[in-house]
C-alpha cells in the first residue's frame, strides 16, 4: 500500500538538467520529472531555471492585443508625437518646409494611431467608451486623454498648414501639439509596462526611455524623409534618440535577469537585433548626410523601419514571456525565497 | 455589506468537475471548442479563460515520502493532486485598476466583475491580470469572468459552483470566517502529519493585497498553475508614470536644443 514502499529519490529519477533541450525546459515536463527536484535545490538553483510549473502550461494570458495594430500604434503614436514637437519649433525657427513636413506627419500618423487602437477593440463601435472616465490607474484611459486632443489639434494644425489660413490658430494648435507631443512619445511605454507580462513589467523603468529615443529618431527620421533640405535640427534629435535608444536597448537585453532573454532570442531577438542595426545605420548615414540629400533620406527611411522593428521586438518579447511559465514562476521563486 | 468569498480546500477535492459544469450551466458559458482532449491528465479543459470560469486542475506526480492515503498505481506511486480554480477577486484587482472604461467594478460583495454593457473589448485586463484569468471572447469581442455568480448571491443563494460541490473542497461565506475556518483546517492537517497543507491567497499583506478567493494547496502553487508571488502590476505605476514623464521630458529637451543650431 501507499506509504511502506522506499520510494525513488532523488538520484533514481531522470534529473532534469536544466537548458539541456532547447524549447523543453524541464518545467514543461510535467509534474513528474520536475517534482523529483528537492526543494532546498531547487530554491539554490534560481540562475539556471528549474521550476515547477502545471504541465508547462502558461500561468498568464498572452497579451489580447493584435498584431500589427497594436505594435503599429505604438510606433505611429511615438511617431507624431516627436514630429508634433518638432513641428512647433520649426516654424518659429524659419524651417517652413520641415514645419509642413512634420505638422503632415504628426496629423497622419496619429490619425493612423486612433485608427489602429479602434480596429484593436473587440467592439469598436464602443471606442468613446474610453472617454467615459478618468482613471490614472489606467495608462490606457490617461493614454487616450492624450491622444484624443493631441489628434485633434494635429488634424487642425495640419488643415490649416495645407490651406495657409488662420497663422495664429496654426501656430496655438501647433504649439499645443507640440507640448503634448513628449508625452504621446512615452505613455505607451508605460502601457506595455503597467501588465503582469514579465518583459514588460521587469523593464518598467527602461521602457518609458527606450521609446523615448525611438520615437526621438523615428520622427527626426519623417522629417529627413519629407524635408531632407532643412533637417539640421531632425539630425540631431535624431542622433540624440539613436544612442539613447542604443544604450537602454542593451541594458533591456542583458540588464532584466531571466526575462532579459526574450528580448534576444526568437522572433523579438531578431527584431530587435535589426533595429539597433538600422539605428546605428540611421545614426551614420545621417552624420554623412550634413551635406549630402541622398544620405539624408536613406538615414530617414532607416530610422523609421528602426522603429518599427523596436515595437514589433518589444512587443514579442512580451508575448514570448507569457507563453513560457518559466518567467514567471523562477524570478516569483526567487524573490520569495 | 460583508466581503464574500471563496474558499477552496482542495484536500477534500475529488475532481468531478461538477463546479465546471455548473458553473457553465447557470452563466450559460459557451461550450469548450473541439478538439477537447489535451492528452496530459484527466483535465481537458486546461485552465482558466472567457468561457471558463471554474477550472479542475488535475495532478500526477510521485508520492511524497508521508503518506497521504491517496490513491497509488504501479510503481512509481503517484500522487493526485486536484484543484478548482477560479478568478480570485484580489483585495487589488489589476484588471479593475487598467480597465479604461469603467466596465471592470467593485461590487457591494468586494467582487469584481465586467459590466458587459460598457466592456469594448480593448483588452487590457488579459495582460494585467498576474494569474492569467480574464480573457477576450474572440467570437463576442468582450473580455469574461468568473462574476462570483453576482446574480445568484444578491438572491441569498450560493455560487453555482459552491453549490454542486459535493465534498465541500467549494466553500462561500463571509471572507473572514472563511479565513479563520481555513486557518482552522491547515492546523488539523498538520496534526494528521499533512506538512504540506498550505494556504494560498489568504494573506492580506501579500502582492495582491490578499484575494476573495483563496486556496488550501497540498504543494507549491506553481504545480497547480498558479503564480507563487502575484504582485498587482499597479503597485509599481507611480514609478512608471515618473520615469515616462522624466523620459518625456528628455524628448521635449532633446528636440529644443536640436533646434538651437544652425545650417538649415
Amino acid at each position: 500500500m501507499t506509504g511502506t514502499q522506499s520510494r525513488p529519490d532523488s538520484g533514481a529519477v531522470p534529473e532534469p538538467v536544466p537548458g539541456s533541450v532547447p524549447g523543453s525546459v524541464p518545467g514543461s515536463v510535467p509534474g513528474p520529472a520536475s517534482g523529483s527536484v528537492s526543494k532546498a535545490r531547487e530554491r539554490s538553483m534560481v540562475g539556471p531555471a528549474v521550476f515547477e510549473s502545471y504541465y508547462g502550461r502558461p500561468i498568464l494570458k498572452e497579451p489580447a492585443w493584435k498584431q500589427p495594430d497594436v505594435p503599429l500604434y505604438l510606433f505611429l503614436g511615438g511617431v507624431a508625437g516627436a514630429s508634433a514637437s518638432m513641428g512647433a519649433l520649426a516654424e518659429p525657427s524659419g524651417r517652413p518646409a520641415l514645419a509642413r513636413a512634420t505638422r503632415l506627419v504628426a496629423a497622419g500618423a496619429a490619425s493612423a494611431s486612433v485608427v489602429a487602437l479602434v480596429h484593436d477593440l473587440g467592439r469598436p463601435l464602443r471606442f468613446l467608451n474610453m472617454l467615459r472616465v478618468i482613471k490614472p490607474t489606467s495608462p490606457l484611459s490617461i493614454g487616450s486623454w492624450i491622444l484624443a486632443p493631441f489628434s485633434g489639434l494635429a488634424a487642425v494644425t495640419a488643415a490649416l498648414e495645407v490651406t495657409g489660413r488662420l497663422p495664429t490658430i496654426r501656430r496655438l494648435t501647433g504649439t499645443a501639439a507640440g507640448l503634448l507631443g513628449p508625452a504621446m512619445c512615452t505613455y505607451t511605454a508605460v502601457l506595455l509596462a503597467d501588465t503582469a507580462t514579465p518583459a514588460w513589467h521587469e523593464a518598467r523603468l527602461e521602457l518609458p526611455v527606450l521609446f523615448a529615443g525611438s520615437a526621438l529618431a523615428s520622427g527626426a527620421g519623417a522629417a529627413m524623409l519629407a524635408a531632407p533640405a532643412e533637417s539640421a535640427p531632425a539630425r540631431r534629435a535624431g542622433l540624440a534618440g539613436a544612442v539613447t535608444e542604443l544604450v537602454v536597448a542593451r541594458r533591456i537585453e542583458h540588464g532584466l535577469g531571466l526575462v532579459s532573454e526574450t528580448y534576444r532570442t526568437g522572433r523579438a531577438g531578431r527584431l530587435l537585433r535589426a533595429a539597433r542595426a538600422l539605428t546605428a545605420a540611421g545614426a551614420g548615414l545621417s552624420l554623412l548626410g550634413r551635406r549630402n540629400r541622398l544620405a539624408t533620406v536613406a538615414a530617414g527611411a532607416a530610422y523609421l523601419a528602426a522603429g518599427v522593428c523596436t515595437r514589433f521586438g518589444v512587443y514579442n518579447a512580451g508575448v514570448a514571456s507569457a507563453k513560457d511559465p518559466k518567467y514567471v514562476v523562477v524570478p516569483q521563486r526567487a524573490r520569495k525565497a | 455589506m460583508t466581503r464574500m468569498g471563496f474558499f477552496t480546500d482542495t484536500s477534500v477535492c475529488i475532481g468531478c468537475k461538477a463546479c465546471e459544469v455548473a458553473c457553465k450551466e447557470w452563466n450559460m458559458l459557451p461550450a469548450d471548442p473541439p478538439p477537447d482532449l489535451l492528452g496530459m491528465s484527466y483535465d481537458n479543459t486546461g485552465g482558466l479563460g472567457a468561457d471558463t470560469w471554474r477550472h479542475v486542475a488535475f495532478v500526477e506526480k510521485p508520492a511524497p515520502p508521508t503518506d497521504l492515503g491517496m490513491p497509488s498505481v504501479g510503481e512509481p506511486e503517484v500522487r493526485w493532486l486536484m484543484s478548482s480554480d477560479v478568478c480570485k477577486h484580489c483585495t487589488h484587482a489589476a484588471c479593475l485598476d487598467v480597465c479604461p472604461t469603467g466596465a471592470l467594478f467593485r461590487t457591494e460583495f468586494d467582487t469584481v466583475v465586467v459590466q458587459q454593457d460598457v466592456c469594448n473589448g480593448c483588452g487590457y485586463c488579459v495582460p494585467a491580470c498576474p494569474y492569467g484569468v480574464i480573457e477576450k471572447r474572440e467570437e463576442d469581442g468582450r473580455a469574461f469572468k468568473c462574476t462570483m455568480c453576482y446574480d445568484r448571491i444578491g438572491a441569498d443563494l450560493q455560487p453555482a459552483c459552491a453549490t454542486a460541490c459535493p465534498t465541500e473542497s467549494i466553500q462561500f461565506g463571509p471572507l473572514d470566517e472563511l479565513r479563520a475556518r481555513a486557518g482552522e483546517r491547515v492546523t488539523e492537517l498538520h496534526e494528521q502529519g499533512v506538512t504540506e497543507a498550505r494556504l494560498y491567497g489568504h494573506d492580506p499583506n501579500d502582492g495582491v493585497g490578499g484575494s476573495g478567493a483563496f486556496f488550501l494547496l497540498l504543494d507549491e502553487p506553481e504545480v497547480y498553475g498558479l503564480p507563487p508571488d502575484p504582485v498587482v502590476t499597479t503597485r509599481d505605476l507611480p514609478g512608471m508614470w515618473r520615469r515616462a514623464a522624466g523620459a518625456a521630458l528628455g524628448v521635449a529637451a532633446a528636440v529644443a536644443l536640436s533646434f538651437l543650431g544652425g545650417r538649415r
